[in-house]
């Protein structure tokens, strides 16, 4: 373990102790004083009493708070690690005591949806680029931090909380940020890498979500290595597609949060895009499978999103169109897959 | 018609000219040439990080175009020792680089010894020479000379010569901010960044800041214009410094861009066209040269830097918008849009403005031919494009008062990052712009010139612009109640997004759609030999130059109003 800073520092931020957000802030903790934030009362006090969270030891010099203004005073740095869903809501809690000089990096791997007030996504049934938002443009949006980062790579909460070797992308486009990231996060164990296209590295973790869900549906339909294979290939053409579309650079899509990533999701049974997928091939209804999952699997709302993406500007996405259908219109998992295999692909790859 | 500016006398905000921050400035002249050159030379050395082997690669480079220079494209304002000091600056880097007995540190000496001559020597050609009683003259000479030009026009007989009854504000309208214009100039050092569509604006612009009672402002001129004698002597007044077009090299843009940073942190007032040349397609501009952007954001953070604090020291990004219903230049900045988005073909810059004969008849033309201009004065913000209110300080978008000095802060700590400086003009850059598009006063010109050109685009849809603008004129029309009832549509769709404050409408605008269309027709482009839009004897409407017509259209794109069709 490396030394301690000096008391006179300022502490590191982490918000959300979700799985994710708990293993960060473990990684943090090896170099920084961190304060943890978590809307919970029972969570806090079970971070500072029992250095615990959800009954997993953390490391002891973790503080809870459930004050966002105690954090940003006491924090440069922060970490914002809750799940899409409760961004808004978290950020804007915290908008009021955020200034221009905080440097905020976050972890959240989702989208959200910007319309017009008062209009719904069932209203306008086609979205374009402007209706969409990372979670850095919401930060942009919502606060007046500027100095914004994301995190983003194959980085599965157990296994780093298990300390297995790993690493993670560092994106901004202000340099001060990835090297701040690299600084705090970087340990033998845990490699930083950085980049500047904060938008691509944000809409790898994004959309290799669905291709999670596709990859969950083909092992619960019992198919093997052959298919995966075609999947995570045709994935990736498709993600580079949508991901070009909404801005993102093409080098960080075949780079670690990208690829890297999609890989890993793919592969991890464990996780929960893939557990929906693997559900609904096993003949259950989304309300079902929504019903007893924790925590929420960003890609059924990515998939939302992106259909009326692609409804909107005219382009086509097979597997988030054919996907959509299974998850929303009753559409068999088999007879999309029949589908798929009839789409006229005729090129490998077309978009190097 | 009845246009409801209001005229306004302004007081000077700073009667006493010793206190004008621009005399101040050439006062100390010296002392501030100096400085310049220190700062560039110590920039240059961060830019080749302390290594001498590339600031000697530098130096040879510079040496190597300024000699292509003189001998390919020499020009009158040209100083005649020119020769000489190259000459020398060469000799000295070739005995230096194959001197034997010198070592390492002797040599690193000599460079930077030529290198702070070099600065030196832009710093000294770039600064301003403010002389205040040039300024004194040319104020009243410009705005004498407009007032009896305009009065001989409008007003018929011989007496109109020494008839007041029109004053320039009844030509020239001045609209928005301008009381927190004035309020802010007091209080910290206000950055003007206009649009640019004519010639004419940096005079307009001059003219306007003298109105609203605001110390001069200093801005980078064309060395180009300095080659005219009479013209030198007015930029010299106005306190423009010199911008070199032809010198390319980082010595000279360094020096160029420390001048503006260090005159902002001195507090002169300045004036960028962050457009960097005319809008040559008529379009607002989109993108901005960042480079002078750039100082202002530097100048921020030198004043939080050497201690500023709060609303002392702090830098006000004023946008401006200059409507016009004509551009002189129009046909000529069209052609060269064309040629050069059209057929990648190499041109090369025309100086219309190379004569005192063509200037003069511009202003004769300017002044008998009727037409108005408005300036909008958009709302100030700080070197983020944040608003900030008559007081100076800053606001973000949900109202909550913030400190621009916190977004230079790091662990506490005033730092110095240039690539953050470098996000934070692209930044700048794009407010600016959003604020040029809410800003923009639509003219009944601009909605004709737009709905025309939309239609016929429309008529023709299999072609594309280029063989859109190569039909014969004489084959197109528009019937005129098809052009009525779109220019109709346009009107609504523009005063919607009036009220959403996306831009802004003349008050010319608020009367009935015939009137509007007949004042749009006389006014559009109307100096042109060949007018962009006419009646013609059947009631419908032509064009005698579709190019121009382009032009003139094209100040409406950006707001989607071309899905209308």
């Amino acid at each position: 373990m490396t030394l301690k800073s000096s008391s006179k520092e300022k502490s590191v931020g982490v918000l959300g102790m979700g799985s994710f957000g708990t293993a960060i802030a473990n990684i943090l903790a090896e170099k920084s004083k961190v304060i943890a934030f978590a809307r919970r009362a029972e969570v806090v006090d079970e971070i500072n009493h029992e250095h615990k969270v959800n009954g997993v030891s953390i490391n002891p010099s973790i503080k809870g708070t459930q004050d966002p203004e105690f954090l940003c005073k006491n924090c440069d740095t922060i970490f914002i690690m809750v799940p899409s869903a409760a961004f808004q809501e978290v950020i804007r809690s915290f908008s009021p005591y955020l200034y221009p000089y905080h440097l905020v990096i976050h972890g959240t791997k989702g989208l959200c949806l910007n319309l017009p007030e008062g209009k719904t996504l069932a209203e306008v049934q086609k979205i374009k680029r402007e209706n969409i938002l990372t979670m850095s443009e919401l930060i942009l949006k919502e606060t007046v931090a500027i100095r914004v980062g994301c995190l983003a790579g194959p980085n599965l909460a157990r296994e780093l909380y298990l300390g297995q070797p790993a690493a993670t992308v560092v994106a901004s486009k202000y340099n001060e940020v990835i090297l701040e990231g690299q600084r705090l996060l970087r340990t033998d164990k845990f490699q930083v890498y950085g980049n500047s296209d904060i938008v691509g590295v944000e809409l790898s973790g994004v959309l290799k979500n669905i291709i999670a869900i596709a990859a969950g549906a083909l092992a619960g339909m019992g198919l093997g290595e052959n298919a995966k294979g075609l999947l995570i290939s045709r994935g990736m053409v498709e993600l580079v597609y949508l991901g070009n579309a909404l801005g993102g650079s093409l080098k960080s899509f075949i780079g670690l949060a990208g690829i890297g990533d999609l890989v890993t999701t793919c592969n991890s049974t464990l996780s929960r895009n893939y557990t929906v997928g693997y559900r609904l091939a096993q003949g259950e209804k989304l309300e079902e499978i929504q019903a007893n999952m924790e925590e929420v699997a960003e890609g059924i709302n990515t998939i939302r999103l992106m259909k009326a993406f692609v409804e909107g500007t005219g382009m086509r996405a097979p597997i988030t169109e054919n996907l959509y259908k299974v998850l929303f219109e009753d559409l068999k998992i088999e007879e999309a897959l029949q589908y798929l295999m009839k789409y006229p692909f005729n090129v490998d790859v077309d978009f190097l | 018609m009845a246009e409801e500016y209001i005229k306004h006398q302004y007081e000077p905000i700073l009667p006493q000219k010793d206190e004008w921050p621009v005399v101040k400035l050439s006062k100390t002249r010296k002392d501030f040439v100096r400085k310049v050159a220190e700062a560039s030379k110590k920039s240059v050395l961060e830019i080749t990080g302390n290594n001498i082997g590339l600031l000697k690669e530098e130096l040879e480079t510079t040496l190597y175009r300024e000699k292509l220079r003189i001998k390919q494209n020499p020009w009158a304002v040209d100083p005649d020792d020119e020769h000489n000091f190259w000459r020398q600056v060469k000799h000295v880097l070739v005995q230096t680089s194959s001197d034997p007995h010198l070592n390492k540190s002797q040599k690193k000496k000599k460079y930077l010894e030529i290198l702070d001559n070099i600065t030196m020597r832009y710093a000294e050609e770039i600064a301003s020479n403010f002389v205040h009683t040039h300024y004194k003259v040319t104020r009243r000479m410009v705005t004498f000379g407009f007032s009896r030009l305009l009065n001989a026009a409008r007003v018929k007989g011989i007496k109109s010569i020494y008839s007041n009854q029109f004053t320039l504000q009844d030509k020239i309208q001045i609209v928005g901010e301008t009381d927190q214009i004035r309020e802010l100039a007091s209080k910290g050092t206000i950055v003007m960044v206009p649009t640019h569509f004519s010639n004419l604006d940096s005079i307009l612009i001059g003219w306007v800041i003298s109105v609203l009672g605001l110390p001069p402002f200093i801005y980078g001129a064309g060395l180009n214009l300095f080659n005219i004698g009479i013209f030198a002597y007015f930029m010299n007044a106005l306190g423009a410094y010199k911008v070199d077009r032809r010198k390319k090299n980082l010595l000279y843009l360094e020096t160029l861009k420390t001048y503006s940073s260090e005159s902002i942190q001195f507090g002169v007032h300045s004036l960028f066209f962050p457009g960097g040349t005319r809008s040559r397609s008529g379009l607002i501009e989109k993108k901005l040269k960042l480079g002078l952007l750039s100082t202002a954001v530097e100048a921020q953070r030198g004043n939080y830097q050497s201690g500023a604090n709060g609303v002392n020291g702090k830098v006000f990004i004023v946008p401006v918008t200059i409507n016009y219903h004509f551009v002189l230049e129009a046909p000529s900045l069209i052609q060269e849009y064309l040629s050069i988005t059209g057929q990648e073909r190499y041109y090369k810059e025309r100086d219309e403005f190379s004569t005192s004969y063509k200037i003069s008849k511009f202003l004769v033309k300017f002044f008998t031919k009727g037409s108005d201009i408005s300036v909008s004065i958009g709302k100030a913000m700080d070197v983020m494009g944040n608003y900030v209110d008559n007081t100076g300080n800053s606001f973000d978008r949900h109202g909550r008062k913030l400190d621009t000095r916190d977004y230079f802060v790091a662990n506490g700590k005033i730092t110095v990052d240039t690539q953050r400086e470098e996000e934070y003009t692209h930044h700048l850059g794009r407010r600016i712009v959003e604020e040029f598009h809410m800003n923009n006063r639509v003219f009944s010109s601009h909605l004709v010139a737009f709905t025309a050109f939309q239609l016929i685009k429309k008529e023709n849809k299999k072609l594309d612009l280029y063989n859109l603008l190569r039909l014969p004129e004489e084959d197109i029309f528009i019937v005129y109640v098809e052009f009525k009832e779109a220019c109709e549509m346009v009107l609504n769709k523009i005063f919607e997004l009036e009220t959403q404050g996306k831009l802004q409408v003349a008050p010319h605008m608020r009367q009935d759609v015939d009137e509007i269309i007949s004042h749009g027709l006389e006014n559009v482009g109307m100096y042109h030999a060949k007018r962009p839009l006419i009646k013609n004897n059947n009631g419908n409407i032509e064009t005698q130059d579709l190019s121009v017509l382009y032009f003139y259209h094209n100040r409406l794109i950006g707001y989607d109003l071309e899905k209308l069709f």
